[in-house]
């Protein structure tokens, strides 16, 4: 046993980087977590808790026949088996999702997709909860499974969505954006127009906490308890008074530690809503656990979209316009989360970071026998899907033209003193200033050496590639006149309050899933009023505790949530300024702020600390006229408009020749969102980030067989980074501010996610060249390079 | 069986997985489950000082053995310096998979006082993280082994990230 020789409470005393605001500082959270003390959801044991396990299809698409539950029912430990039949009668069977669609709770008529919810038992434990699932017996009816996206809207194709009225095909939304004609006119002109089909594979966010929920319904006073894995609490309360008919007042969400989310926490999904009826029909609390099939078969998937891209150009390398057709499978349920106003999230940023004269985007969504979702996995409501578009698409024209990948970004990158800039799609791009930050990844990895390598491996018959990509992402949703989920508008509230001897609390309405909300919260109001941040509490996650705001996802968090902490921080500092000018009798004017105390102006000797301040609120003296006692402020923050981070990344690969194995060598990624409030949490986004991108350009696929089985429904189908398939990260960042934010901060959660994919299968296309490889799909998995390398790249599906 | 040191004695069902006996029938949710198929390692425990999932282990088989979880780390009060430099080096960001990241890493210090980045990125490879990217689970054990009582290393600093920037 060793030991460090020293008291864990002095753990961050001991840090010699204690900022009083921004900077890398030791995250709060820590030292519950390293001591196995997070409470997260299957941690909550109540008294008298029963267990909830959920009998799922094994088919895609079938009629539901007859559902015989009699021998679970007399499973000694079984308390209640609940089927689709049954919640109808309570008008429960259906719920609304996020995205104005109808989703089945438990299965009535028939079963849409492979893991969908049939059938739940609430029993005393949880095995006996799976044991008793054995005993239903269910017949189906099976009915032809409708997998390619291709295929869903061919007139012989099976209507999935009979539920809806009228519905006779398996169309969702159409969807377009920019100005069809103007695009053509444009590619009609240009020298050189380049095509290229380009698919994004359905993947899946897989946090390694799975979802799950203990409902506490109180019978007496009508009061329903739920801990649920949510990232977004304070809607899903709404929802849930909408959706089972319970007065909000009575909810309460409380959204413990998370072990992850990646936007697949989300959603509500019926786990939650049949817990939340097995405490109502049982009176004891119920909790629920999904395992690991489950949340891969049934929760939230990402992308799914395939893309036909199109870019036009001069012969020297301008770009002129860029033009894309979207088939996106949105499976069985339109369950995307995503503001109202956009049914393809905030996929038309898909110009990304260049200057153009024209674009246009047209999409179709159609329902396919799979399980729904769509925007999740860190996509920035779908701005992977653009930014990989995009980027691919440069690099298809690199190829073309013969131009130096790099050299033709930087040429068409929009300039600093066109910002802000206004995309032809509409997008108005806050701040940016591409180069330096390109040019910065350049020096980090040594671009012009390693071009030279290449050169020298390509003539010795090896394969190396280096990628690249330049990503503008659109994070901080957003401004209530324009987004809106389910008529709930994108505002957060935010309250703080000192206390009497200055140690403060502040409530967010967004919560964690690892970002270290306690942290950077403490950090960016500890800056506006500097109180340490060891001195702040930040409460988050439970309804009952915190202002009413949206949630956690889209990297919004520090542009919205951020944004109100630092505003109602200056609310407090205006009012002890107030406070302070009778405490040192002159003037609000004459007083001069210096973090965390006042002075007079000219006579730094006079001043007042805001504890001071905060004791005298609360205090017996006078307080100057019109000025009420105590120390607090509310906030609820509308953003004026969404933060556009950018980045620029850099990929080096090697590729065995013989095995068709791609080795990340190198990853430098440069980011820029704007001010750095903890960097080291910055970086710790950024290193995650990345490795979702490995994930998913070389080994994540959810795949499916022609009969709808799902093929990626448990970690050894479904494939995730560990330790050995990632590099050791190159980080880098400019700081361009946000002109808009109060501190300048913008969005990263998402950042590398979104930035990094492109740049690694441009990497792994570079290193194809001498094959005469312009694209190839992910998962860039051994089997598929190795068809690249015959010539013959395949579409993953 | 003894579980962090103290002596424990029940009735179980036969099938019950040891993850289970500690989590659900002694209270010990530091350790945590995360996948079906023995993949994740966020379950990972000692069994007789050896790291194992004990999602793969029957709590009967613990019977007449020792068992340490993350909550056996610290010690009268003190942090071991594994936690420590998860902290210091951001090793965790949901801390989901670190109590078993943890128990691994103390493992391979025990055997090997210094490993190099590779032998760490080794030991921890039947483990998965999806937050950290692993560069930062990697410098933690690294800071562990260089602040270890008695180390050499002692006064070595925590390994500095390598981010470089301008403003403009
Ligand atoms: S729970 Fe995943 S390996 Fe044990
Ligand atoms: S810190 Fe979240 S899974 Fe490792």
């Amino acid at each position: 046993m060793t030991a460090v020789d020293q008291h864990p409470a002095a753990a961050f005393e001991d840090n010699d980087q204690k900022p009083v605001g921004h900077g890398r500082m030791l995250r709060k959270e820590d030292p519950r977590f390293i001591r196995g003390k997070g409470r997260f959801c299957d941690d909550v044991q109540l008294p008298g808790m029963l267990h909830l396990a959920i009998l799922r299809s094994p088919v895609a698409h079938a009629r539901i026949v007859s559902i015989d539950t009699s021998a679970a029912e007399a499973h000694p430990k079984v308390k209640a088996v609940v089927t689709g039949a049954a919640l109808a009668e309570m008008g429960l069977a259906w719920m609304p999702t996020l995205s104005g669609d109808v989703q089945a709770v438990l299965a009535t008529d028939k079963v849409r997709f492979q893991g969908q919810e049939v059938a739940f038992v609430v029993a005393e434990d949880r095995y006996a909860a799976r044991d008793a699932l054995e005993l239903i017996d269910v017949e189906y009816d099976l009915l032809e499974p409708v997998i390619d996206a291709r295929r869903a809207l061919d007139p012989s194709a099976p209507v999935i969505r009979d539920d809806l009225d009228g519905k006779r095909n398996n169309h969702v939304f159409d969807w377009e954006t920019g100005d069809e004609a103007a695009t053509e006119a444009v590619f009609a002109a240009a020298d050189v127009a380049v095509t290229q089909d380009i698919v994004y594979p359905r993947v899946h966010p897989a946090p390694m906490e799975t979802c799950g929920s203990v409902a506490d319904y109180d019978r007496i006073d009508g009061r329903l308890t739920l801990w649920s894995t949510t990232q977004a609490p304070h809607a899903h309360r709404t929802l849930y008074a909408i959706v089972a008919g319970l007065p909000e007042h009575k909810i309460r969400v409380i959204s413990p530690d998370l072990g992850g989310g990646f936007g697949g926490k989300v959603p509500i999904y019926p786990g939650y809503v049949c817990s939340i009826v097995a405490s109502i029909v049982t009176g004891k609390p119920v909790k629920w656990m999904e395992d690991r099939s489950e949340n891969l078969t049934s929760t939230g998937f990402a992308r799914d979209y395939i893309m036909r891209g199109e870019i036009a150009a001069t012969r020297d390398g301008r770009i002129l316009a860029v033009r894309t057709n979207v088939l996106a499978d949105h499976g069985a349920f339109n369950g995307v989360a995503a503001p109202v106003k956009y049914p393809a999230g905030f996929f038309g940023v898909f110009t990304g970071s260049y200057d153009l004269e024209a674009a246009y985007c047209k999409m179709t969504a159609v329902y396919t026998n799979k399980a729904p979702g769509g925007v999740a996995y860190a996509c920035s409501f779908r701005i992977t899907e653009a930014v990989y578009l995009i980027e691919r698409l440069v690099d298809c024209l690199a190829y073309e033209l013969k131009m130096d990948p790099v050299e033709l970004r930087i040429k068409n990158f929009i300039q600093p003193e066109q910002f802000p800039y206004k995309t032809k799609t509409g997008w108005v791009y806050d701040s940016g200033d591409y180069e330096p930050t390109m040019r910065k990844a350049m020096e980090i990895a040594g671009y012009d050496e390693l071009r030279a390598e290449q050169v020298e491996r390509r003539a010795r018959g090896e394969l190396m590639g280096i990628g690249i990509s330049f990503f503008t992402e659109a994070v901080g949703a957003g401004p209530r006149k324009d987004m809106d989920i389910l008529g709930l508008g994108m505002a957060d509230g935010c309250e703080l309050r000192v206390h009497p001897t200055g140690k403060a609390v502040v409530r967010l309405s967004v919560q964690s899933q690892g970002q270290g909300h306690e942290t950077t919260f403490a950090q960016i109001v500890a800056e506006e009023i500097g109180i340490p941040p060891a001195d702040i509490d930040v409460v988050h996650g439970d309804t009952d505790q915190t202002p009413f705001g949206l949630g956690t996802y889209g990297s919004r968090s520090t542009p919205v949530s951020g944004a109100a902490a630092a505003l109602v921080a200056r609310k407090v500092r205006d009012k002890a300024r107030l406070i302070a000018s009778g405490m040192l009798e002159v003037s609000v004017a004459d007083l001069e702020w210096q973090k965390g105390s006042f002075h007079v102006k000219g006579d730094p000797t006079k001043s007042v600390t805001i504890q001071d301040i905060a004791m005298r609120a609360h205090g017996a003296g006078d307080l100057p006229e019109g000025v009420e006692g105590g120390l607090e402020a509310q906030i609820c923050y509308n953003p004026e408009n969404l933060t556009y981070p950018h980045g620029a990344y850099i990929c080096v690969v090697d590729i065995d020749p013989g095995t068709a194995q791609v080795k990340v060598r190198r990853f430098i990624a440069v980011d820029d969102c704007g001010t750095r409030i903890n960097p080291m949490i910055i970086e710790g986004q950024v290193h995650g980030g990345l490795t979702d991108g490995v994930g998913m350009a070389l080994m994540e696929m959810i795949a499916f067989d022609e009969d709808g089985n799902c093929l990626g429904g448990s970690l050894m189908d479904y494939l995730i980074p560990t330790s050995l398939e990632v590099p050791d990260w190159e980080t880098g960042f400019t700081v361009t501010p946000s002109p808009h934010h109060p501190i300048g901060a913008k969005g990263v959660g998402e950042s590398a996610t979104v930035g990094s994919p492109p740049a690694i299968v441009n990497a792994v296309v570079d290193a194809l060249k001498p094959f005469g490889i312009r694209h190839a799909d992910m998962p860039l998995t051994p089997s598929r390079v190795w068809d690249a390398m015959r010539g013959a790249p395949q579409p993953p599906i | 069986m003894t579980v962090n040191g103290e002596e424990v004695t029940r009735e179980i069902e036969g099938r019950l997985l040891l993850i289970h006996f500690l989590r659900d029938h002694l209270g010990l949710t530091g350790t945590h489950w995360g996948c079906d198929t023995s993949n994740c390692g966020t379950c990972v425990v000692w069994l007789d000082g050896e790291p194992v999932k004990s999602c793969t282990v029957l709590a009967a088989m613990a019977g007449g053995h020792e068992v340490r979880t993350v909550e056996d780390l610290e010690q009268d009060g003190k942090l071991d310096p594994v936690q420590q430099g998860f902290m210091e080096c951001h090793g965790l960001q949901c801390g989901f998979c670190t109590p078993g990241m943890m128990m691994t890493a103390r493992a391979l210090l025990d055997r090997n006082p210094d490993p190099s980045a590779q032998e760490i990125r080794e030991a921890i490879s039947g483990q998965i993280c999806r937050c950290t990217g692993y560069a930062t689970i990697v410098r933690s054990v690294q800071w562990a082994a260089a602040h270890e009582a008695g180390s050499r290393t002692d006064e070595t600093d925590s390994p500095e990230t390598v981010a470089t920037g301008t403003a403009s």
